[in-house]
C-alpha cells in the first residue's frame, strides 16, 4: 500500500501533466503567455542593426538571452502567482483543502505545470530566435546543458516567489501593481542593454534578484565567451550564478510551503463566496 | 457526530446560540432553515473549514478543528456552490480527486470508488470526457455530489445538494442518496429549503432558526409538533363566516352542537390543516421573533375565533 503523501504526490504529478496540457491546447492562454516575448523580440530585431557597446555585436541577439529570463518570470512567476488566485478565487484551493493531502497535490501539480509551462514557451522563444538572429551559439557543446541548469536553478530561485505573491495577493486585481513591479524589475535588471550602462546604485539593485543572475547565465549559455567583457568584472560569474540563484532558491523552499499552507488554512466556502461575490461587484474589463 | 453548545459568533453578531445536533452511523438528517440562519456555518465548522466560537463538537469521533488527513478522508463534501476545475474534463478530475483516498482505503471499505460505476449512478456517464466548464448547471452540480462520493465517505454533507435541480435530476437525486446510504454505510447531513425534499429523503428533519434547533424529529413528528392554526370555515344563515383555530375538530364539534340548539344550517364547511410547509413557517417565524426581541411571544395569527 502506497503511504497517503507518496499517493498525493503522484497525483499531483498527474496533475501537472494535466493542467499543462489544458493550458497548451488552449490557444488563448498560450497566446497570454507568449505577447510579452514576441512583443520583445519584434522590438529586439528592429534593433538588432544596433551593436553592443564596445563591441561589434548585435544588441538585438544579445537580448534574447534577457527576453528568456523575462520570460521564466512572466509565466513561471506570475504564472503561478496569477494561476494560485484564481484557483482561490473560483474554490479549486478550497477543492484540494477537502481532499486527504489534496493541498501537497495540488502545489506539486501548480509548481510542475508552471515549469513545464516555462521550458515550453522557452523553446517556442528559442528556436524561432535561432533562426532569425545571428550569433546565437546553440551549437557550442555547453550551450545546452548551461541552457539546462540556468533555466531550472532559476526556475527553483523564482517559481517560491510565484507562490508567495498567490498566496498574499488578496484577489486577480492586485495582479497589476505585481505586474508594474516585474516591469520595474526587468529594467534594472540589465536584461535588453549591458546592465554597466546603469548607475552604481542601480546595479546593486539588480543584483539583489534573481532576475539578473537568470539572465547572466544565459547570455553565457547563448553567446560567445568575448561578450563577457561588458559583464559586470568582466566575466559571466558562474560561481556567483549558481550561489544567488541557489540562495534565492533556498529561501523560497524555507518559506514558501508555510505561506501556502497558511493560505489553505484560511479557505473555507463563505471565504470564497465572499470574494466572488466582491469580483462580481467589479466594473466589467 | 454530535455538537453541544454549538456557537458561532461573526464580530458582535451571533449567528449559532446553542445548536445541539446528532448525526448516528448511516443516518440522513435534512438541516432546514430560512436563508441566513446558519446552515452553511454549521456544516463548515463540521467540516472543519472554520473555527467555532464555542462548544463541544466530535465528529467521527475527532474534533474538526483538530481532524487529521486520515480523518478527511472519512468525509464527503459537497459545498453550497463550486465553480473549480472548468478546464478539467469531467472523468479526468473524479479520477484524480480519488486516488488521493486510495491510501485510506481497507478491505472492507476499498477506496476510491470505480469513477466509471460513479458516473453511471449519477447520470454523467454521457458527458464524461466533456470539459467541466461546458456542463449545465445541474449537471455540474452532479459532479460536485459525485465529488463528494468518490472517496465512499462514512459521513457526507450536502450543502442544497439539488438547487438547481430539474424535477426529474432532483428525483433521481433522491434515488441516489438513499441507495449510497442503503448500500454504502453512509451518514449524511444535508441542507435544503425543499421541504418535501427533506420529508422524502431523511431519516429526521432538524429546523435551525434564531440560532438555535427548534424542532428535531420525524416529518410526522415534525407536523404534530408545531401544529399551526388551523382554518375553518362555513355559511349559516346566508352569512359566509371563517375562523383560525388552533384546533379545528374541537372547533367544529362546537359549530354542529349549536347548530343543534338553534337549528340554523350549517353548509359549505371546509376545514383546512397546515401543511407541513405551513407549520414551518409558523415555526420559524416563533423562533425568530423570539431570538430577535426576546419577548413577544404571540405569532401574529388572529385572536381565537368561537363560534359566530
Ligand atoms: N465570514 C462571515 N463573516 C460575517 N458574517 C458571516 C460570514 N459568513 C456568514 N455570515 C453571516 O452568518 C449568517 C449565517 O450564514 P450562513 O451562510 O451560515 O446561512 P445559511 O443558513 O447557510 O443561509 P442560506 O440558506 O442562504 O444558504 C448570515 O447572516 C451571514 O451573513
Ligand atoms: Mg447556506
Amino acid at each position: 500500500m502506497t503511504r497517503p503523501r507518496t499517493a498525493a504526490v503522484r497525483a499531483g504529478i498527474a496533475r501537472g501533466r494535466i493542467e499543462f496540457r489544458n493550458t497548451m491546447t488552449n490557444l488563448g492562454e498560450l497566446l497570454g503567455w507568449l505577447w510579452l516575448p514576441i512583443v520583445v523580440l519584434v522590438v529586439m530585431f528592429v534593433l538588432r542593426g544596433t551593436p553592443v557597446p564596445g563591441s561589434g555585436f548585435s544588441l538585438g541577439t544579445q537580448s534574447v538571452a534577457g527576453v528568456l529570463a523575462a520570460n521564466v518570470v512572466f509565466s513561471g512567476v506570475l504564472g503561478l502567482a496569477v494561476a494560485l488566485t484564481m484557483d482561490r478565487e473560483d474554490g479549486t484551493l478550497l477543492r484540494a483543502k477537502a481532499t486527504p493531502n489534496g493541498v501537497i497535490g495540488y502545489l506539486v501539480g501548480a509548481v510542475l505545470a508552471k515549469a513545464a509551462l516555462v521550458v515550453a514557451t522557452t523553446l517556442m522563444v528559442l528556436v524561432p530566435a535561432a533562426f532569425v538572429y545571428d550569433g546565437l551559439e546553440l551549437a557550442r557543446p555547453g550551450a545546452w546543458p548551461t541552457l539546462a541548469w540556468v533555466l531550472v536553478l532559476g526556475l527553483a530561485a523564482t517559481l517560491p516567489l510565484g507562490a508567495v505573491l498567490g498566496a498574499t495577493i488578496a484577489n486577480t486585481r492586485s495582479l497589476g501593481l505585481v505586474t508594474m513591479v516585474f516591469f520595474a524589475l526587468a529594467a534594472v535588471s540589465g536584461l535588453f542593454y549591458p546592465i554597466t550602462a546603469l548607475p552604481g546604485w542601480l546595479q546593486a539593485v539588480g543584483q539583489v534578484f534573481p532576475l539578473y543572475w537568470m539572465g547572466l547565465g544565459l547570455r553565457s549559455a547563448l553567446l560567445p565567451d568575448a561578450l563577457a567583457a561588458v559583464e559586470i568584472g568582466g566575466s559571466w560569474r558562474t560561481g556567483a550564478t549558481v550561489a544567488a540563484l541557489g540562495l534565492w532558491a533556498l529561501a523560497g523552499a524555507l518559506v514558501g510551503p508555510g505561506l501556502l499552507r497558511r493560505a489553505a488554512a484560511r479557505e473555507s466556502g463563505s471565504a470564497v463566496a465572499a470574494r466572488r461575490a466582491q469580483a462580481a461587484q467589479r466594473p466589467a474589463r | 457526530m454530535t455538537a453541544r453548545g454549538l456557537r458561532m459568533q461573526y464580530g458582535s453578531r451571533e449567528v449559532l446560540r446553542g445548536v445541539d445536533l446528532d448525526v448516528g452511523r448511516g443516518e440522513i438528517v435534512a438541516l432546514l432553515g430560512p436563508n441566513g440562519a446558519g446552515k452553511t456555518t454549521t456544516i463548515e465548522i463540521l467540516e472543519g473549514f472554520r473555527k467555532r466560537s464555542s462548544g463541544t463538537v466530535t465528529v467521527l469521533g475527532t474534533d474538526p478543528d483538530h481532524g487529521d488527513e486520515a480523518w478527511r478522508a472519512r468525509l464527503g463534501i459537497v459545498l453550497q456552490s463550486w465553480r473549480d476545475h472548468s478546464a478539467w474534463r469531467v472523468r479526468e478530475l473524479l479520477g484524480h480527486l480519488g486516488s488521493f483516498y486510495a491510501p485510506y482505503g481497507s478491505a472492507a471499505r476499498p477506496r476510491p470508488c470505480a469513477v466509471d460505476d460513479l458516473l453511471a449512478v449519477v447520470g454523467l456517464a454521457d458527458v464524461a470526457d466533456r470539459r467541466i466548464g461546458t456542463l449545465s448547471g445541474g449537471q455540474r452540480r452532479r459532479l460536485d455530489v459525485a465529488v463528494g462520493l468518490v472517496g465512499r465517505p462514512d459521513l457526507l454533507f450536502l450543502d442544497e445538494p439539488t438547487t438547481g435541480f430539474d424535477p426529474q435530476a432532483r428525483l433521481e437525486f433522491h434515488e441516489l442518496v438513499r441507495t449510497t446510504v442503503a448500500g454504502e454505510d453512509t451518514a449524511v447531513l444535508l441542507t435544503t429549503h425543499d421541504l418535501a425534499e427533506a420529508e422524502k429523503l431523511a431519516d429526521r428533519i432538524v429546523v435551525l432558526a434564531g440560532g438555535r434547533i427548534v424542532a428535531d424529529g420525524t416529518a410526522t413528528e415534525l407536523a404534530a409538533q408545531v401544529v399551526g392554526d388551523g382554518e375553518v370555515r362555513w355559511c349559516r344563515g346566508g352569512a359566509e363566516h371563517r375562523a383560525r383555530v388552533s384546533d379545528p375538530t374541537a372547533f367544529v364539534r362546537e359549530l354542529f352542537a349549536r347548530e343543534r340548539r338553534d337549528g340554523m344550517r350549517i353548509t359549505d364547511l371546509t376545514v383546512r390543516v397546515p401543511t407541513l410547509e405551513e407549520s414551518y413557517l409558523a415555526l420559524v417565524e416563533r423562533a425568530e421573533q423570539e431570538a430577535g426581541t426576546g419577548t413577544e411571544m404571540g405569532t401574529g395569527t388572529e385572536a381565537e375565533a368561537v363560534p359566530a
